[in-house]
């Protein structure tokens, strides 16, 4: 490695000036080998070298020149690494790009470096400060302006700076230079009055683009229409005064869809008392009554996750949250602070729960599509391309699961080319806690008048303002680049440990929650009920920068932060604890019964609201809807003598393939509970159901899957969402989870949800999430919904687009298994086993990938008969109890053909099978039988001893011996008694693995 | 019967400290969970001990390096006392995260009892990217306390950066000396880099060592995440072929050995 040491003068460094460490590697640099790979990949093919320095700029001023050598050897490690102080590190290149980040983001590395820094020199240390930034190094005959592409594309513009020089350049100026994204703030900000005493057309503006700011820029969408800004307008009138700046942010926040669910809440056509009143909650009060003694439920829609019964001793939690407007923008960091987000939700449980298994779901455009859309005209500010989408987001949950230790067993990948102007992440966390805490019910809580607000994690900054309003609105050029927070996982984590573990016990506490959506405004006033009334002094709370308007600390998303409800002879016990555990805990107010929201900044009361307004004030929306006409046009393409080569399609298609790429770069083994894992069988195939185990000392197990089919939507809302019940469902099932204890989490994901025909397709969907939850008495225990997952933009050709997602209801399951052992597998287990099929196969070929495959819709989607899959399911159960069944895969998209093809493939054995005697009903082609999605089917194996045992516990219902499992082809003989299929089971390995592979 | 104590590390990021913990109570020793902070605090905790455990996580999220800065914390508080601990011949564990702590500390591989001295890393995986799967291990003649009887042993590894490197003076007296534990396998036989059964391209497929004595070891491979039969990847598949034998299901898997090795040299 040639470093010319020699051809740089020593900057001078001294007392009190900022110094620059730079840390490069000495051996073979395997991040530097994949960043260009990448950068190669993204079209930049003349790139031919690439090499890393990680950048430590420190502001410290009473550390000299040996202390900071001794910094450059804290923070690298001399085996492989070597570091330079105050000259820069500079190979062979040709262009010098430094990625660091914007004033006031989040710097995790950064904060550790300062940590260990003044760990070692104490005192001489205090008021370090450190910047981590990252300085790459290419070799190729590239332009400036391909610089400048790339660092664009390895870096978001909207939280991280991007400073590209060419050697020349570099050299001249002896190297990147020290920049030091310091925050300068307006040192004296205060709260402003708003005039609401205005016209109906200004008055609507206010609520749609926000406050006017003093330099005359609106300061981001308030998301009130404008009834709702006339009835804040009258509240204010009646109080004889103008509202302030941070009562309006407030009430907006409060009032915003995201946290009041409006479109949920309201009036719509008959249904008077809302769809979540009268059909949601209403079928899970009616399936918890029709179980009578055997309900699990504990905790349902009350708190941040819903509870069930696991043992006698614990509850299990879950929670499904969505994170798509931020993930749009900034697809790490949307993920991120998704996952770590709704790990709060477990931990806001109760008294906290602690959390034991992620989930997550993603729905993305094809990462092959690179066509540019554009959020403003004249192609400018293109929004990010699927591919890059995708591996942001996935990455995102990488880092926010692994570092917080939590298990990420269970998730998926749906395509669809709609989601390309918004992509929706699902991200979920399960949660175990005792049922009593010193012989106390852990689920109940209650701030009473006089204990202290403590807010506890991460300090307040400027990122996330406007979450909550910003996803409660379209994605278009107007959405605040301050809405993606920063996640931190670490933070939490030790946040997490001491609540959870240690502050629990102890009965430090008498109420906790989230700081999610709406930050403190919406903890602080959430938790002011349980009591109330709230009394706060704003300047308490600790920020990460001074100067902040009192409004951005009030509504501030930043992550990594909970509300407590503290007894005041416990407030020193519960800050010394949390001292001692590197975590933050501020006393910022206290509670009380007042009546009011009062908030005060320095002494003057800056929001004096009552709680009754803040929480009811917002008037109910009244809505129509209008049921849209569906109708597509049968496919008539002709049935294909040999399916073989369709059949490995149909297992290369998107939808279907192989994900093990996200399944390995999430730890699924971490906390030692993982029993049936995300890759089943010797051939590693994605399974569609996880089960853990969350306590080593039970042989108790949790069982969880989801469920969706968007594309069903296409034809019936109402199929749709019964087909996503049913397969949740029926995925447990198959692993051997029982029907009788199975709950359900709804997420809606629907877009443009004030267009008639929208919420005809919304009231459908509901309507089927009723009916089936009734009949499989599977009661909702949590749901969420985002309401507006639509873009607005332009073109290639400068045309303006929408682009909305396709109404997607995603349905996750929760099942406790009793003996983790009668556990069920996917895969095939040993040759000679019988091959079967549980549930009848009808004309269902709608909506479904086949279709899709031949670029049709169709009209014959999937219908579920609850009736008849109750009895299969139960009859399947019973079968798995008695270990019968070597193995089980549930049927989903594409049908028998690739479930069977899945069997065979995670087992890497073959199978012979005749499809002549799959139950069936009208059916009269071979690629429909074998492709149709039909709901409520299974495809187990068993072994031939069990035969008649097996076949007498399944009596009653449709299923039937198919063929056998054995060599190492997949062969299947058709109605007409002719072969129609041989395929080698490697080239159905190969069809699985190849559309995703090089991710 | 004798228990000895196996103190387990937990804060800062740290997240395998309970099963870590479990599996040792498993073993028959009886584990505490401590927090770094209150270690230093209180630093005869560690004189109560036999064991200490450094287990996996992201300590600090792996700012400035794995293991980087919770080496630098222990290394600025708590040198002499785990200086002590270690010359009373009582035993020290790194797992994963606890394993680049503790040859960041430079507790391995302590060539010539140069405690301190770093000399062997774990650099990022050649995949560049977090790896979680199960990996076949092959135990190399050693002097390892834990690894006693084991010939072969699978378990899962969950790190992003678990290349093991060191230069080649090292290598040989590594090897040399009976420090080389596990190696990366397939088929039995060291995986000769090969991915993905070398996961993350560790240099002599290495994937854990202990110091001269045998009595400090460090691994990247989770053992506390293979004790129970339910928890092996292949169990589905061996809980067929031994129904089908009318064999009962074992309820351990081998990984529970690395911890009772540990506490029956107390014995």
């Amino acid at each position: 490695m040639d470093l010319k040491k020699d051809s740089f003068k020593l900057n001078c460094l001294g007392v009190g000036l900022d110094s620059r460490i730079e840390v490069f590697s000495k051996v073979r640099d395997a991040r530097a080998e994949t960043k260009l790979k990448k950068i190669i990949a993204a079209g930049f093919k003349l790139v031919s070298g690439a090499e890393l320095a990680d950048v430590y700029t420190l502001e410290s001023p009473l550390l000299d020149e040996k202390d900071i050598e001794k910094c450059g050897s804290l923070l690298s490690n001399p085996v492989m690494q070597g570091f330079l102080i105050g000259r820069p590190f500079c190979p062979e290149f040709d262009f010098a790009i430094e990625i660091g980040f914007l004033p006031g983001v989040t710097d995790n590395v950064g904060n550790t470096a300062a940590e260990t820094i003044r760990d070692v020199f104490g005192k001489k240390a205090e008021g370090t400060v450190v910047y981590s930034s990252q300085a790459l190094f290419l070799k190729g005959k590239i332009s400036s302006a391909d610089a400048k592409a790339i660092g664009e594309s390895l870096a978001n513009s909207l939280i991280q700076r991007i400073h590209v020089k060419d050697r020349a350049g570099f050299l001249k100026e002896n190297g990147m230079g020290i920049v030091i994204p310091k925050v300068r703030l307006d040192p004296s900000p205060e709260a402003d009055l708003v005039d609401l005493e205005v016209s109906d057309e200004e008055l609507a503006l206010i609520g749609k683009a926000g406050i006017m700011d003093k330099n005359s820029e609106r300061r981001g969408p308030l998301a009130l229409d404008l009834e709702s800004m006339k009835i804040i307008r009258d509240y204010f009138k009646g109080l004889g005064r103008k509202p302030s700046d941070i009562e309006l942010e407030s009430l907006a926040q409060t009032w915003s869809e995201h946290c009041k669910h409006t479109i949920f809440s309201a009036e719509l056509d008959e249904i008077k008392n809302g769809l979540f009143k009268e059909k949601i909650k209403k079928a899970t009060e009616i399936a918890r009554e029709k179980k009578g003694k055997n309900d699990n439920c504990v905790s349902v829609f009350t708190d941040n996750s819903g509870g069930i019964n696991f043992d006698e001793t614990f509850l299990v939690t879950h929670k499904v949250e969505t994170h798509n407007s931020p993930s749009a923008l900034d697809p790490f960091g949307g993920a991120i602070t998704g996952i770590v987000g709704v790990n709060r939700d477990a931990m806001g449980f109760g008294m906290g729960a602690k959390p034991i298994v992620n989930v997550y779901g993603f729905c993305f455009a094809d990462p092959k599509d690179a066509k540019l859309i554009f959020k403003s005209r004249d192609l400018k500010n293109p929004i990010l391309p699927p591919e890059r989408i995708m591996l942001g987001i996935i990455e995102g949950v990488n880092v926010g699961g692994n570092c917080s230790g939590i298990p990420t067993p269970q998730g998926f990948m749906f395509f669809d080319s709609r989601y390309k102007g918004k992509p929706l992440v699902f991200v979920g966390t399960l949660g175990l806690i005792p049922k009593l805490l010193n012989g106390k019910d852990s689920t109940l809580k209650e701030a009473v008048p006089g204990d202290a607000i403590v807010m506890v994690g991460n300090r307040v900054g400027q990122d996330g303002i406007h979450g909550a309003t910003f996803s409660s609105e379209a994605l278009s050029s107007g959405s605040p680049a301050t809405a993606v927070q920063i996640g931190d996982p670490i933070t939490q984590k030790k946040m997490s440990d001491a609540l959870v573990k240690e502050a629990r016990g102890l009965e430090l506490y008498n109420s906790i929650t989230d700081n999610g959506a709406g930050g403190l405004s919406c903890s602080v006033a959430e938790m002011a009920k349980e009591c109330n009334g709230c009394a706060l002094e704003l300047e308490s709370v600790p920020l990460k920068y001074p100067g902040m308007q009192p409004w951005k600390t009030w509504v501030s998303e930043s992550q990594e932060r909970m509300t407590l409800a503290i007894p005041k002879e416990k407030v020193e016990k519960f800050v010394s604890l949390m001292e001692r555990r590197g975590v933050e805990a501020t006393v910022i107010g206290e509670f009380n019964d007042s009546g009011k929201c009062i908030v005060k900044n320095n002494g003057k009361t800056i929001m004096d609201i009552d709680l009754k307004f803040l929480h009811d004030g917002l008037p109910k929306k009244t809505l129509h809807s209008k049921l849209p006409e569906k109708m597509h046009s049968e496919p008539s393409f002709k049935e294909e003598k040999n399916l073989s080569k369709q059949l490995l399609e149909m297992l290369s298609r998107l939808n279907i393939c192989s994900r093990e790429f996200v399944s390995t770069q999430y730890d699924h083994e971490v906390q030692g509970t993982s029993v049936l894992k995300p890759l089943q069988g010797k051939g590693r195939v994605n399974a569609e159901t996880s089960v853990s185990r969350p306590s080593l000392y039970s042989r108790k197990g949790v069982a969880i899957s989801q469920a969706l089919y968007p594309k069903y939507g296409d034809i019936d809302s109402y199929e749709m969402a019964a087909c996503a019940i049913d397969s949740a469902i029926k995925n447990l099932v198959a692993a051997g989870a029982k029907l009788d204890g199975i709950v359900l989490l709804d997420n809606f994901c629907w877009c443009s949800s004030l267009e008639p025909e929208r919420l005809g397709e919304l009231k459908q969907a509901v309507q089927a999430c009723f009916d089936l939850a009734v009949k499989f008495e599977t009661p909702f225990i949590s749901g969420k919904d985002s309401m507006f997952n639509d873009f607005k933009g332009f073109d290639e050709n400068n045309s303006p687009v929408k682009i909305s997602v396709p109404p997607t209801l995603l349905i996750s399951s929760m099942g406790v298994v009793e003996d983790i052992e009668k556990c069920v597998s996917m895969d095939a287990k040993i040759q000679g086993d019988l091959v079967y099929v549980l549930g009848e196969t009808k004309n269902e070929l709608g909506g479904g990938e086949f279709f899709a495959m031949k670029n049709a819709i169709g009209n014959s989607v999937p219908k579920v008969d609850s009736e008849k899959a109750i009895l299969l399911y139960r009859a399947l159960s019973n079968a798995i109890e008695a270990g019968l069944v070597a193995s089980c895969q549930p049927v989903g998209l594409g049908g028998l053909g690739v479930a069977v093809a899945k069997t065979c493939l995670a087992g890497n054995l073959g199978t012979k099978i005749d499809l002549k005697k799959a139950p069936q009903n009208g059916l009269e082609r071979n690629d429909f039988l074998l492709f149709s999605e039909s709901q409520s089917r299974f495809v187990a194996t068993v072994a031939e001893k069990n035969k008649s045992a097996f076949e007498q516990a399944m009596k009653g219902n449709a299923f039937a011996e198919i063929g056998s499992i054995g060599g190492k082809t997949i062969e299947i003989t058709g109605l007409n008694g002719k072969k129609i299929a041989k395929i080698k089971l490697d080239d159905a390995d190969e069809a699985y693995r190849k559309t995703l592979r090089g991710y | 019967m004798y228990k000895p104590t196996a103190l387990v590390l937990t804060g800062y990021g740290i997240n395998c400290d309970e099963e870590t913990a479990f599996a040792f109570e498993k073993a028959g020793s009886a584990p505490r969970i401590v927090h770094v902070n209150d270690l230093i605090a209180e630093p005869k905790i560690l004189k109560q001990a036999q064991i200490l455990a450094f287990p996996g996580g992201f300590s600090y999220g792996d700012d400035t390096g794995s293991g980087n800065a919770l080496a630098n914390k222990i290394r600025n508080n708590l040198w002499q006392e785990l200086l002590e601990f270690i010359d009373k011949k009582n035993l020290v564990i790194g797992i994963c995260n606890g394993f680049q702590a503790i040859t960041n500390l430079g507790l391995l591989p302590g060539i010539g009892k140069k405690y301190g001295e770093r000399s062997v890393a774990l650099a990022h995986n050649n995949s560049a990217r977090y790896e979680c799967r199960w990996v076949s291990l092959v135990s190399e003649k050693n002097k390892c306390v834990f690894t006693k009887g084991i010939r072969g042993i699978e378990m899962p590894v969950a790190h992003g950066e678990g290349k093991f490197i060191a230069d080649k003076k090292i290598l040989k007296q590594l090897s040399e000396r009976g420090m080389v534990v596990f190696k990366y396998a397939k088929n039995g036989k060291p995986a000769k880099g090969e991915f993905p059964f070398n996961p993350n391209g560790a240099m002599l497929d290495i994937a854990g060592i202990c110091d001269e004595t045998g009595r400090i070891f460090g691994l990247m491979p989770h053992p506390e995440r293979n004790v129970f039969f339910t928890q092996r990847q292949d169990w589905q598949l061996q809980k067929e072929l031994l129904k089908r034998k009318g064999l009962p299901l074992p309820e351990e898997s081998d990984g529970i050995t690395i911890f009772r090795n540990a506490v029956n040299y107390f014995k």
